[in-house]
């Protein structure tokens, strides 16, 4: 579950929403996708809170390539 | 060289300025005097007082336009880049220690060199169709990576920064510095925009700066940055930090924001928008498995009662429930059987009475008894002439002697 970025996150709880809303899924199998769209709910949530912005400056280098250095803004 | 410990010719601030100023309310040429230069840095303020800078070559030279002087006059309205005649004097101005030209009358001398310039570009550029509307392209939704032109230095980065980090801190910011007034900002910019475009991983670029005078924002309308953008493979938001003033580059870039914390805010999505969706989705998940948990608990309570109406224990129950209104109607029966007889004995008892010789006796009739026996007599037999007979009537004995009779 770590692994999985905002938008597959996401994305699979628009599916376990929408497979919970079938309502001829046996009894078990709505608890599977209930807890499921729960933790990807959560993990959604944590990756929003844990985001932090990234800032570079990015430059030519004298060899003519990039080069990208982390500031302070 | 003065030797300054010469104490009579050390002079305090404020009688060197009172001299300088002195010296220049004496010269009649300076009081009444046309002066000609282009109109920079205008500003007016809520007294109803202008202040300008009039530019000429190398010089420059500040000028003060109070309200009861443009009230009197017939200038029209003023901005920069105007090419004018100013009639008025100057004065040296102790307080600031400068000098200042007291303007009482504006002449217009035609379009500043500037504007011209301006013009012809904007006519040039337009009929090249790099305005067109069908050019620009729409800004991608969810940037992971967002370019910036800007001076490193400049609060207009501290403040997209700062929009970007509360609103969108999933994204990645890639600044490409650059001077962004001067002479040698036009290129700069353009060298900018060309690296990121080379480097290839922004998905929009913003360039831009904060507010500034006409001649600080100049760069933004030069031909060199107008080209950049046109050629610009990212899709460019301008923010050149002026609420109404179009530069050349707001005209062909992709996106206008009238100032940086503006284009931050139009380059990314708001992450509060998404918590928000995820709540939904958290909410409809929830919702949707309670209503179903709800209909699991009604079927089973359904059923429950299906079972107790077909279970043993309540075939005994309604057993017991027949033997109740069973024996209820026994008694029922009973109750109304006796009320019956009791009837039926007092509608006897009711004959009996009619029949009773009481009865008959209150008539009139008598119950005649011989007195030596008791016995009743019912024929003339039984008495002979002499005998005594007790008559009963209904409220008392008669004594009776028997006479001669026949029958």
């Amino acid at each position: 579950m770590e692994s999985l970025s905002y938008e597959e996150a996401f994305t699979r709880l628009e599916e376990a929403v929408a497979a919970l809303q079938d309502g001829k899924l046996p009894l078990d199998r709505a608890m599977h996708f209930y807890q499921e769209g729960m933790k990807l709910a959560q993990h959604c949530d944590s990756l929003l809170q844990k985001a932090e912005l990234s800032v570079q400056q990015v430059s030519i280098a004298s060899d003519g390539t990039f080069n990208t250095q982390p500031i302070d803004i | 060289m003065l030797d300054y410990t010469d104490t009579a010719a050390v002079v305090s601030v404020s009688e060197l300025s009172q001299y300088i100023k002195e010296l220049l309310d004496r010269n009649d040429i300076l009081q009444n005097i046309w002066v000609h230069g282009e109109i920079s840095n205008y500003k007016t303020y809520a007294s109803g007082h202008c202040y300008f800078t009039l530019k000429e070559g190398e010089a420059q030279l500040l000028c003060v336009f109070f309200k009861h002087a443009r009230a009197r006059s017939s200038a029209p309205s003023l901005h920069d880049g105007m090419a004018v005649a100013v009639n008025g004097r100057a004065a040296y101005y102790e307080r600031d220690g400068k000098l200042q030209f007291y303007v009482d009358a504006v002449k217009l001398l035609g379009e500043g060199v500037l504007f011209q310039r301006f013009e012809q570009l904007k006519a040039q550029l337009a009929a090249e169709g790099l305005f067109d509307e069908a050019r620009k392209r729409p800004l991608p939704s969810q940037p992971a990576i967002i370019g910036i032109v800007t001076s490193p230095q400049a609060a207009a980065l501290r403040d997209m920064v700062r929009v970007l980090r509360t609103r969108y801190p999933l994204a990645q910011v890639l600044l490409s510095p650059s001077l962004v007034q001067g002479a040698e900002a036009p290129v700069a910019i353009a060298n900018a925009l060309d690296l990121l475009n080379e480097h290839g991983e922004a998905d929009v670029v913003i360039v831009g700066r904060g507010g500034g005078s006409i001649e600080e924002l100049w760069a933004f309308n030069e031909e060199v940055v107008a080209r950049a953008i046109a050629r610009s493979r990212i899709p460019v938001i301008s923010a050149v930090g002026h609420e109404t003033d179009f530069t050349i580059a707001d005209f062909v870039a992709d996106h206008r924001a009238s100032t940086p914390t503006a284009a931050a805010v139009a380059a990314v999505p708001d992450i509060e928008d998404w918590r928000g969706n995820v709540r939904e989705l958290q909410q409809a998940l929830y919702d949707t498995m309670e209503d179903r948990l709800f209909r699991v608990g009604e079927e089973l309570d359904r059923t429950k009662r299906d079972l107790h109406r077909a279970s043993p224990l309540k075939l005994i129950d309604d057993r017991r429930q027949q033997l109740d209104d069973t024996v209820e109607r026994l008694h029922e029966q009973m109750r109304h059987t006796l009320s019956l007889e009791r009837e039926r004995v007092r509608g006897v008892a009711l004959q009996l009475h009619s029949l009773s010789p009481l009865l008959t006796i209150a008539r009139g009739y008598a119950v005649v008894r011989r007195e030596r026996d008791q016995t009743i007599v019912t024929s003339v037999g039984q008495v002979q002439v002499g005998d005594t007979l007790m008559l009963q009537v209904q409220d008392g004995q008669i004594s009776v002697e028997v006479r001669p009779f026949n029958r």
